[in-house]
């Protein structure tokens, strides 16, 4: 139609939302918004095709494998420390927890078991990654709703976490610093102090999130009631880590399923919240952050002394056998299923990533959510594009 | 039974996962196949294929809630090995006192067939997973399980285009992460590496070689330093 007048045009689209208003005329239906594969909302290259009715979400479906990197198959072509570099890129936010599990199955498989001052160093890494990954979360989901300075402050912060992993392991990103029977090398002089003056820091840094935007009016209206997850689908649908716990569910491996590492050495605990929506994920996700701090100032304290590594053979060569052994990672469950032929390589290693069956949720989740919801609820679930695509 | 053997072996006993392998041994009833049982570690339950999605239904109704993961091992020796049939290979053996061999068998639970399907649950309630196996016939299908943990949907996909495994009952079988005109399935054992056919793998050389004059030395140093920091444990 074209429109004679101002008035004229006025007059005709109040009719039309009228109509719309009871249903009558106006068609909203069959619109496909796709949201990615680049775009700044979506960690990297993960596309959502949302169906859309005006300016609700009928169908939205995750496109995957713009970066699949067939790790399972590569791994099966690798000596078992080479595996390790691999494994590395997973979820490249959190590097050294995604070597630890795999480590510890294939020491499960050679009946070796690491020496409590490399499991003490291991689990303080193990939580400086936490830290480092759930920082630039923090600061992240801001961004994704349009508060600009909590990021800026998150990547400052989170580069003193990696500075103190880069001392000891040499690398920011990518340690390779776990080895079959203990580690690389031990911490060096001097980095305990600074280490614990960085807890410090993060726990400043928590506080200032909290006043940024735990407390902000905005980012409450945006996020509380948005996407909410009850428990028993959180459940069946696999959902790890802070997700999880969001939806009220108590359960963390690091206390339920420790697999030998310092945890139950320290006082700690397990945050939970009953709401289930984008608000309690970034809560906890916030609170688990501070407990991190705590947990790694306590490890601090009480590093026991004896050698980093136990006694393995130069040529590592894994007994036939089967094991899964899966960790708190910072985004979840992180499992690996180790098949060993007693070959210098494993045979077939099934890679259970966190944020896989976390973003397989999302079509369940989004149906019939609104469009700027979209974003705030795959920012609250949290995913590293690595950890889905492996 | 396996489990048994494997109980009298280790003087570890686990009871948890052993009341727990009973009771989900008579719930499961005829459908259980084998069973295999690590104290303190896992539990491996072989079930009948054709009873797949009851035996997710039950063992679910037994407290296993938590859907880890599904996905499948192919038993098949890959005829291309690890593309390490190099001269170094050869040296990395012949330095080994036992040279490598590959066990045939097919893992805990044992097997029959080249295709296995591979699912993890987790009982929040015991703190304890499961392992659920199944044998694969050679029509390469299974009923779909996304009916009981929907989080199985694209696991079952993944499997799927990985493996050439078909989930009955499952709407949206397309590949999850390979293009859409991708031919095979990588993750069978059979399927090339094209990148190591094109190129030799560098990393082939994993142990630095140490020069002769410098091992009795070094091997010295290495055992010092282990009882000193020994000690102080």
């Amino acid at each position: 139609m074209t429109a004679t007048s101002d008035r004229e045009q006025m007059a005709y689209v109040s009719a039309q939302a009228a109509d719309a208003r009871v249903n009558v005329e106006l068609d909203t239906g069959d619109m496909t918004l796709n949201i990615g594969p680049q775009h700044p909302a979506t960690h990297g290259t993960l596309r959502i095709a949302c169906q859309l009715d005006g300016e609700q979400v009928v169908v939205a479906e995750p496109i995957m494998g713009y970066m699949h990197r067939g790790y399972e198959k590569l791994c099966e072509v690798r000596t078992y420390p080479q595996c390790t570099t691999l494994i590395n890129r997973i979820d490249w936010l959190g590097s050294f927890a995604n070597e630890v599990p795999f480590i510890l199955a294939a020491e499960r498989l050679m009946e070796v078991e690491a020496p409590p001052r490399a499991q003490w160093i291991r689990t303080i890494l193990f939580e400086l990654s936490r830290i480092a990954n759930l920082a630039l979360f923090l600061g992240d989901m801001g961004v994704q709703i349009g508060a600009l300075t909590p990021v800026f402050f998150a990547f400052r912060d989170r580069e003193r976490v990696l500075n103190q992993i880069e001392e000891v392991t040499g690398g920011r990103f990518h340690p390779n610093f776990d080895r079959i029977g203990g580690l690389k090398d031990d911490i060096p002089k001097g980095w305990i102090e600074e280490t614990r003056s960085v807890m410090e820091k993060m726990r400043t840094f928590c506080d200032e999130m909290e006043d940024l935007l735990v407390g902000n009016e905005i980012f409450q209206a945006r996020c509380r009631g948005v996407g909410v997850i009850p428990p028993e689908v959180a459940l069946g649908y696999g959902l790890s880590g802070a997700n999880l716990r969001a939806s009220g569910v108590d359960w963390d491996l690091r206390r339920d399923a420790n697999p030998g590492l310092a945890w139950d050495q320290v006082d700690w605990r397990v945050w939970t919240h009953p709401d289930g929506d984008s608000f309690a994920r970034y809560w906890v996700r916030l609170q688990e952050t501070r407990e991190a701090t705590r947990i790694v100032d306590q490890l601090l304290d009480g590093i026991p002394s004896g050698p980093i590594m136990a006694k393995v053979p130069r040529i590592i060569k894994v007994p036939a056998g089967e094991a899964y052994i899966s960790t708190e990672n910072p985004l979840g469950e992180m499992g690996y299923y180790v098949v060993s032929k007693g070959d210098l390589g494993p045979f077939r290693v099934k890679i259970r990533t966190p944020s896989f069956n976390n973003i397989s949720i999302v079509p369940w989740v989004m149906k019939g959510v609104y469009v700027p919801d979209v974003i705030t609820i795959l920012g609250s679930l949290y995913f590293i594009l690595g950890d889905i695509d492996r | 039974m396996t489990d048994e053997e494997a109980v009298e072996e280790t003087p570890a006993v686990d009871d948890t996962r052993e009341q727990l392998l009973n009771e989900l041994s008579q719930n499961l009833g005829d459908i259980l196949v084998e069973s295999h049982l690590r104290p303190h570690e896992d539990v491996w339950l072989r079930v009948r294929i054709d009873a797949w999605q009851d035996a997710a239904m039950i063992s679910k109704n037994s407290g296993f809630e938590y859907f880890g993961f599904l996905s499948a091992i192919d038993w098949h020796i890959a005829p291309e090995g690890r593309y390490e049939d190099t001269e170094f290979d050869a040296g990395l053996t012949e330095e080994d006192e036992e040279p490598v061999e590959i066990d045939s068998s097919t893992g805990y639970g044992g097997g029959d067939t080249r295709f296995q399907l591979l699912m993890q649950l987790y009982s929040l309630r015991d703190q304890v997973g499961v392992i659920l196996k199944s044998d694969v016939g050679d029509d390469m299908t299974v009923d779909t399980i996304r009916d009981v943990f929907p989080g199985a949907d694209w696991h079952e996909r993944e499997t799927h285009e990985m493996f050439g495994i078909s989930f009955r009952g499952h709407p949206t079988l397309h590949p999850l992460y390979l293009p859409t005109e991708f031919e095979g399935h990588p993750l069978r054992k059979d399927f090339p590496l094209l990148a190591r056919q094109v190129k030799p793998w560098p990393g082939v050389v994993d142990i630095e070689e140490i020069p002769e004059h410098l091992e009795a030395q070094l091997e010295a140093e290495v055992m010092a330093a282990f009882e000193v920091n020994g000690g102080g444990a």
